[in-house]
């Protein structure tokens, strides 16, 4: 028997225009809200809306056996919102159908826990509170940013009382063990009223052969086909319990364009799976309360699900993004101090991971992921936008206190 | 294979990136064991010191020491021509010259009196050489050596290839001198193939001559490595923006100077320093004294040698403002000496580099917040520092080299072209 989990990351960052040192005091517009726009719209019709339609369509023709999780950051639903509320809308249709479980995590897409528990926790609530005013759910299952854990993580999001959490099923951590099942976080001091916090980690072969070589012709699976893929699934039966599927959501139309057939594939891959008549789908909260845990795993230092190193260098690399990320959180007292709201969500803005992905210089010029997603012309010109940027955030605090 | 090779100038007596790129491509084809005549105009021994300075290319010993002399020869065509000279230039030249033997009391009738003559004159010498050294192929570098190539063919037969490290469109940023343009033209018509330094001049040779892309082969150059570093600092306190190259219009100086008061306005303690010579020089300095900042840029005429890399090392960001730039080998020189650029991206160079900041010439809005920005942000200077570093180190003379002796197979017959990089 294998439970199939599946869980699609939703998330879009507020990305800043091109902020002038000249800008600084006299202008505190940091975001730039055209290209913002035209980027949501754009991912909407090619993604969030035809892959909303087609989770639909499998939900209903499944009659509540296909069954998948979401977790959405705050960023995204805002900018939906503004500008796309149908997406908002698809996402309700999905949450009423029963078979869709959201995650909770923070609310800005955010390396918060890194700096300040207190901010972190803040961003929670925030993500918390988003989830039952648009969706009506309060979350059980934890995913952190870019899926950075550790055991201090776990131990922080057990104590929340939440039953199971996300992490990145990486090789140097499970060694020779499976991530076809489900794991205990090494948590410490856990109150004795408190469960132990169930782990749940990817399956990063399975997961990246659909997200990274779909269509990846050189790849020598191409085609991948969803009977070869089911076929591969079956062939954890015996020796796993789940198969834990987690990627961007979008890798639907976005990332594997429509051409690439990858619609065309996950329509068929629940019926492909569902032929083996023991697989079944099941969400995080599902398989937690199904599956034992069969072994504590030991995440000493922080990993993640970024790069080839599966640790923090995709944002925390180089001293440009350490810099920019120590000031950021210096900021922290004297902006919360200063009770202006605006000011208080440009500086949450800020955190969003994905400025600090901007200025990685790791993978540079190979032309690689990275450059893909950024929208600077270099990571040089990320770094200088956002340091002029925490410059006049130092001002405003400044002038306000 | 046995190259004949025309240029204009030759380290250590050169004025511009044309003579380092020579320099260096010839040391790179010399690694290939392909053997190199160059030949260069040099005029009759002058004094050292006339009313007007004058660059004699005189390289032959230099070759020598340089140590590259293996499977290089290097042969003088008695000249006026220098490069990167106008007619007015030449004329200037021509009467010092005149000047200077009539006071002797010798009547120099060798030499023509405009530059265009004398480009004439110099081509037909080179027939003569072309006839009595043996070669393989023909090698020209930019519009003086052109018409050489030209009847070089004529007299050996062989083919012709010229190098283009600048247009004129380049180095009168538009504004073309007609004649000189038709040479251009003529050489890139009568050649049996094109390099260019750039994707960025291989455009410009499409757009503006109406050369086939097909004839064209880019040729990125590269960059020398010393072993000597130098730590120069001015220590005064103020950090140093750096412009070197020659104050000509093509190279933007008017460009720094407007980003450079742009960022005195919100941080005064910076210097400025402009290195170089060349015709816009003295409205570049009156025009910083106009500007109420002459107390803040800093002349230090034209350097040479050591003291290049020197003033790169005391830099805090080099910036080179080009308003239309063939390739651009000093980015890669200040590189070399672990300074940050900043460059424009109206240049080759910038196609190839990634670990460096780039902004349209213009655009001095932006050349000064990112002025500001390496002058703030300690990381930013840092990271450009270290990862530029690492990059530079890959601009080795011996790829350009490898990709001429492609382009000379493939004129040859020989061997299969590889067109782009």
């Amino acid at each position: 028997m294998v439970s199939v989990c599946f869980y699609f990351q939703v998330h879009q960052p507020h990305r800043l225009r091109n902020y002038s040192v000249f800008d600084i005091s006299k202008n505190h517009n940091y975001f730039d809200e055209k290209v913002n726009e035209e980027i949501i719209k754009k991912v909407a019709s090619k993604c969030y809306l035809p892959a909303n339609r087609l989770m639909l369509e499998l939900i209903n023709n499944h009659k509540g056996k296909f069954k998948i999780s979401y977790s959405i950051t705050g960023t995204a639903l805002e900018q939906f919102e503004a500008h796309t509320p149908k997406v908002i809308e698809s996402f309700k249709a999905l949450a009423d159908t029963g078979c869709v479980e959201f995650l909770n995590e923070t609310y800005y897409h955010s390396l918060s826990f890194l700096k300040s528990k207190k901010e972190f926790l803040h961003q929670i609530n925030l993500h918390k509170r988003k989830m039952k005013s648009l969706f009506n759910v309060r979350p059980k299952v934890f995913r952190n940013t870019e899926l950075v854990f550790n055991n201090e993580l776990a131990t922080f999001i057990e104590n929340q009382g939440y039953k199971g959490i996300l992490a990145e099923g990486a090789e140097h951590i499970l060694g020779w063990k499976s991530p076809n099942f489900i794991y205990m976080a090494k948590t410490a001091s856990a109150k004795q009223e408190v469960a132990k916090i169930k782990l749940l980690v990817k399956n990063y072969r399975l997961s990246d052969d659909i997200a990274f070589r779909f269509s990846n012709r050189q790849w020598n699976e191409w085609p991948l086909t969803p009977t070869k893929f089911a076929d591969w699934i079956n062939q954890v039966n015996g020796n796993g319990d789940v198969v834990n599927l987690f990627m961007d959501y979008e890798t639907f139309g976005e990332h594997q364009w429509e051409e690439t057939g990858i619609f065309d594939f996950m329509r068929t891959l629940p019926k492909e799976i569902l032929k083996q008549k023991d697989n079944e789908f099941l969400t995080p909260s599902d398989i937690i309360k199904k599956h034992d845990a069969k072994d504590e795993l030991d995440f000493h230092n922080f990993v993640s699900w970024a790069d080839v190193e599966r640790d923090l260098s995709a944002w925390l690399g180089n001293d440009m993004q350490k810099s920019a990320f120590d000031l950021l959180f210096e900021l922290e007292k004297g902006v919360l101090r200063t009770n202006n709201l605006q000011l208080i969500k440009d500086w949450r803005k800020l955190q969003t991971s994905d400025h600090f992905y901007y200025m990685c210089t790791k993978w540079f010029g190979d032309g690689d992921v990275h450059k893909y997603f950024n929208p600077y012309e270099s990571p040089y010109d990320c770094y200088i936008a956002f340091m002029n940027i925490i410059n006049d955030l130092r001002y405003r605090v400044k002038e306000t206190l | 294979m046995r190259v004949l090779m025309f240029g204009w100038e030759f380290p250590p007596h050169s004025s511009g990136g044309l003579g380092t790129a020579c320099y260096g491509l010839t040391k790179g084809l010399s690694n290939q064991k392909i053997e190199v005549v160059f030949v260069l105009p040099k005029a009759n021994s002058m004094p050292e010191k006339t009313h007007v300075k004058l660059v004699v290319a005189d390289n032959f010993e230099n070759a020598k020491n340089l140590n590259i002399a293996k499977n290089l020869k290097i042969r003088k065509i008695n000249s006026l021509l220098v490069p990167y000279a106008d007619s007015g230039v030449y004329k200037k030249r021509y009467s010092s010259y005149q000047q200077y033997y009539r006071s002797k009391g010798i009547e120099n009738t060798i030499y023509s009196q405009d530059l265009y003559e004398e480009v004439q004159r110099y081509a037909l010498l080179a027939k003569e050489i072309a006839k009595e050294e043996p070669h393989d192929i023909i090698h020209c570098h930019d519009w003086m050596t052109y018409p050489a190539g030209i009847e070089a063919k004529k007299g050996s037969g062989t083919p012709l290839v010229i190098h283009v490290h600048a247009t004129e469109f380049d180095r009168t940023a538009g504004n073309p001198n007609q004649f000189i343009y038709e040479i251009e033209k003529k050489g890139m018509e009568e050649a049996d193939h094109i390099m260019s330094v750039s994707q960025f001049t291989k455009n410009k040779i499409v757009q503006h001559y109406g050369i086939s892309p097909e004839k064209i082969t880019v040729v990125h150059n590269a960059v020398e490595f010393r072993d000597k570093k130098f730590h120069e600092k001015i220590n005064d306190g103020e950090q140093v923006v750096l412009f070197l190259g020659r104050i000509t219009i093509q190279k933007g100086p008017d460009w720094f100077l407007k980003a450079a008061k742009k960022v005195l306005k919100i941080k005064p303690n910076v210097k400025f320093i402009v290195a170089g010579s060349g015709d816009m020089e003295g409205f570049i300095i009156e025009k910083a004294a106009e500007m109420g900042i002459g107390d803040k840029v800093l002349f230090t005429g034209f350097l040479q040698g050591d003291n290049v890399d020197k003033i790169y090392s005391m830099a805090d960001l080099y910036v080179m403002p080009s308003v239309s730039e063939p390739f651009g080998i000093t980015p890669l020189e200040a590189m070399r000496n672990n300074t940050p650029v900043l460059i424009s991206k109206q240049s080759g160079v910038s196609e190839v580099l990634t670990h460096a900041l780039k902004v349209d010439f213009w655009d001095i809005d932006q050349m000064a917040n990112k002025i500001v920005s390496v002058l703030n942000y300690s990381s930013l200077h840092n990271c450009l520092q270290k990862n530029g570093a690492k990059e530079v180190a890959n601009f080795d003379w011996n790829i350009p080299a490898s990709k001429c002796v492609n382009v000379y197979n493939g004129v040859l017959g020989a061997g299969c072209w590889v067109l782009e990089d």
